[in-house]
Parts: structure tokens; C-alpha cells; sequence
């Protein structure tokens, strides 16, 4: 069983850069053809100041730590038997290239289902810009699937 | 009431398609690259294989909700998404056409005026990888100017 004195653990806050390039790249990943991703002017013509940031960027944004995969380690937990099941993001501004966001992460919700044989590990990571206004939420469902006893 | 230029739209209705380009190792590289997610289970077949008894390296479900994220950006103006949702059902694999579609569920009157959505997200063999919601402002006229630069 997971730890569930964890539920309300606060990971170390971090700041994070909206990187131009960097989206640049991640709208090649995903195959994104749409200008005002790509190209600046494009986003400054439809009322930008710089590129957006994606709809599931927040997501990556939560990777630029110096240990990613920081939920895993809380819990002693590796790559095996995890999936993750969900993910929410809820907007409140925008988010363009050149800014920088500040992140808070915590363990929101452990729970269990089929009596403790699938495990639910919710993580919520608030971002806010310089002035401490919101800007998204990022909310990932991680699933850890119980190996049969030894 | 109708408003010149404001377009109209009713529940049941779909939004356009997305289809993806076949997922191909190079994109799974740039993904890893791009998203920092370094899970090697995404890139490296080996360690699929040896470490995690795959076949092969599956894709990474948050690059099927970029999909559906393309889906939306597509048809609304990115600061117009409220909430975005999704269940990750199942895995894609190098060689998957994965095809995005959305349907509107409610039109909720209030300010901001909002529209429900489900999303999908299956492959070219008609599995779903990804179900989903999404909340949008009404798309109008003054939205598709984008956001006041000041902001």
C-alpha cells in the first residue's frame, strides 16, 4: 500500500522558463501546423505576444526539474507497473514564450480500487506568473498496478 | 439571439477531425525530447524489451492528448479552453494513425458562455487510446482576435 500520510506533501517549488525554441520543437513533435504555434509573427498578428503555450505544454513544463520523475521517488516507485491513467488541465490565463512560470506540486488524493490491486496517485501542480496570478493546473492521474506478492 | 458573424453551434454536433501523421520513431524521439519526458520505455526498444517485457516502445499517451489538443486549438482560439481532460485507455505503437475527433455535449448559457465537449482518440484499427472532455468558451468573433496583448 502506498503511504497515505503523503496526501498533502508539497514537492519543492520551482521555476520554469516558456522557452521559444523549445515549442518551436515541441510543435514539430506533434505535428502542429498551425502558424500561431510556429511562427511569432503569426502569434503577434492574431493577438499574442510571443507563441502560446500548448494546451498539454504544462505537462512538460512539470519535467524541467531536477528529478522528473520525483512522484515515482516519493513513493520508492520505478518505471514498472506504472501507467499514467489521467490527465486535467484547468486554464485561468495565458501563457506566451518569454515568461516565467512559477510551479507548486502536491499529492492530492491517494485511492485505491479492486481491494488495493490498482493504486491512484493524484498530483496537482499550480503554476502562477510573476505577479502570483494563476495561469494553469496541471492534474496527472498515476496509476501503479500492485505486482502479485513474492 | 443570433449575432451577425458569431457562429452557431448545437449539441451533437462534431467538430473537425484531426488525423495525426503516422507515428513514426523520429517523432517519438522529438516528443522525448521536446516534452522532457525521458522515459525510455517511449524511445529505447531495448530497454522495451529487457526491462519492461514490451515488444517495442509504445507512445507516450500525453502525445495522444497533444493530438487532442491540436484537435481543439484547431477549431477554438487556445486562450478560449477552459478545462481539458483525458483518460489514457491504452498505448500507441510506431506505425499508428491515430484520428481525433470531438463532439459538442452542452452549450451552457452564463458568462463566459461555455461549450462541453467529449473527445476521442483512436488508431487506424479503431481502438481507442484516449477518451476525453473539454470546456470551451463559445467561439465568437471577438475571440478569434486573439488575446489583448497587454494581458
Amino acid at each position: 500500500m502506498l503511504d497515505r500520510s503523503r496526501i498533502g506533501y508539497h514537492f519543492p517549488p520551482f521555476q520554469v522558463e516558456l522557452e521559444k525554441g523549445r515549442l518551436r520543437l515541441f510543435a514539430k513533435a506533434i505535428g502542429e501546423t498551425n502558424p500561431i504555434f510556429i511562427d511569432e509573427a503569426a502569434a503577434r498578428a492574431a493577438g499574442y505576444r510571443s507563441l502560446p503555450m500548448p494546451p498539454t505544454y504544462p505537462f512538460c513544463l512539470g519535467k524541467d526539474i531536477p528529478d522528473p520523475f520525483d512522484t515515482l521517488h516519493l513513493f520508492g516507485l520505478d518505471f514498472s507497473g506504472i501507467l499514467h491513467g489521467e490527465q486535467c488541465f484547468r486554464y485561468h490565463g495565458l501563457a506566451c514564450a518569454g515568461d516565467t512560470l512559477f510551479g507548486q506540486k502536491r499529492v492530492s488524493d491517494i485511492y485505491d480500487r479492486k481491494n488495493g490491486a490498482l493504486e491512484f496517485i493524484v498530483v496537482v501542480t499550480e503554476f502562477k506568473d510573476r505577479d502570483g496570478r494563476l495561469v494553469c493546473e496541471a492534474e496527472q492521474t498515476i496509476v501503479v498496478q500492485r505486482r502479485s506478492s513474492p | 439571439m443570433k449575432t451577425v458573424g458569431e457562429p452557431q453551434y448545437a449539441v451533437g454536433d462534431s467538430i473537425p477531425e484531426l488525423r495525426a501523421p503516422p507515428l513514426t520513431r523520429l517523432t517519438l524521439a522529438l516528443y522525448c525530447g521536446a516534452s522532457g519526458d525521458h522515459n525510455p520505455i517511449h524511445v529505447d526498444s531495448d530497454y522495451a524489451r529487457s526491462a519492461a517485457g514490451l515488444e517495442d516502445v509504445i507512445g507516450p499517451g500525453m502525445l495522444t492528448m497533444a493530438y487532442l489538443g491540436r484537435l481543439l486549438t484547431n477549431w477554438v482560439p487556445q486562450q478560449s479552453l477552459l478545462e481539458f481532460q483525458t483518460r489514457l485507455l491504452a498505448p500507441s505503437k510506431p506505425g499508428d494513425c491515430i484520428t481525433c475527433t470531438g463532439r459538442i455535449t452542452a452549450i451552457e448559457e452564463g458568462s463566459p458562455r461555455v461549450i462541453r465537449l467529449e473527445l476521442q482518440a483512436e488508431n487506424q484499427d479503431g481502438k481507442k487510446l484516449a477518451t476525453g472532455t473539454a470546456v470551451v468558451e463559445y467561439p465568437d468573433s471577438s475571440a478569434t482576435e486573439g488575446v489583448n496583448t497587454s494581458a
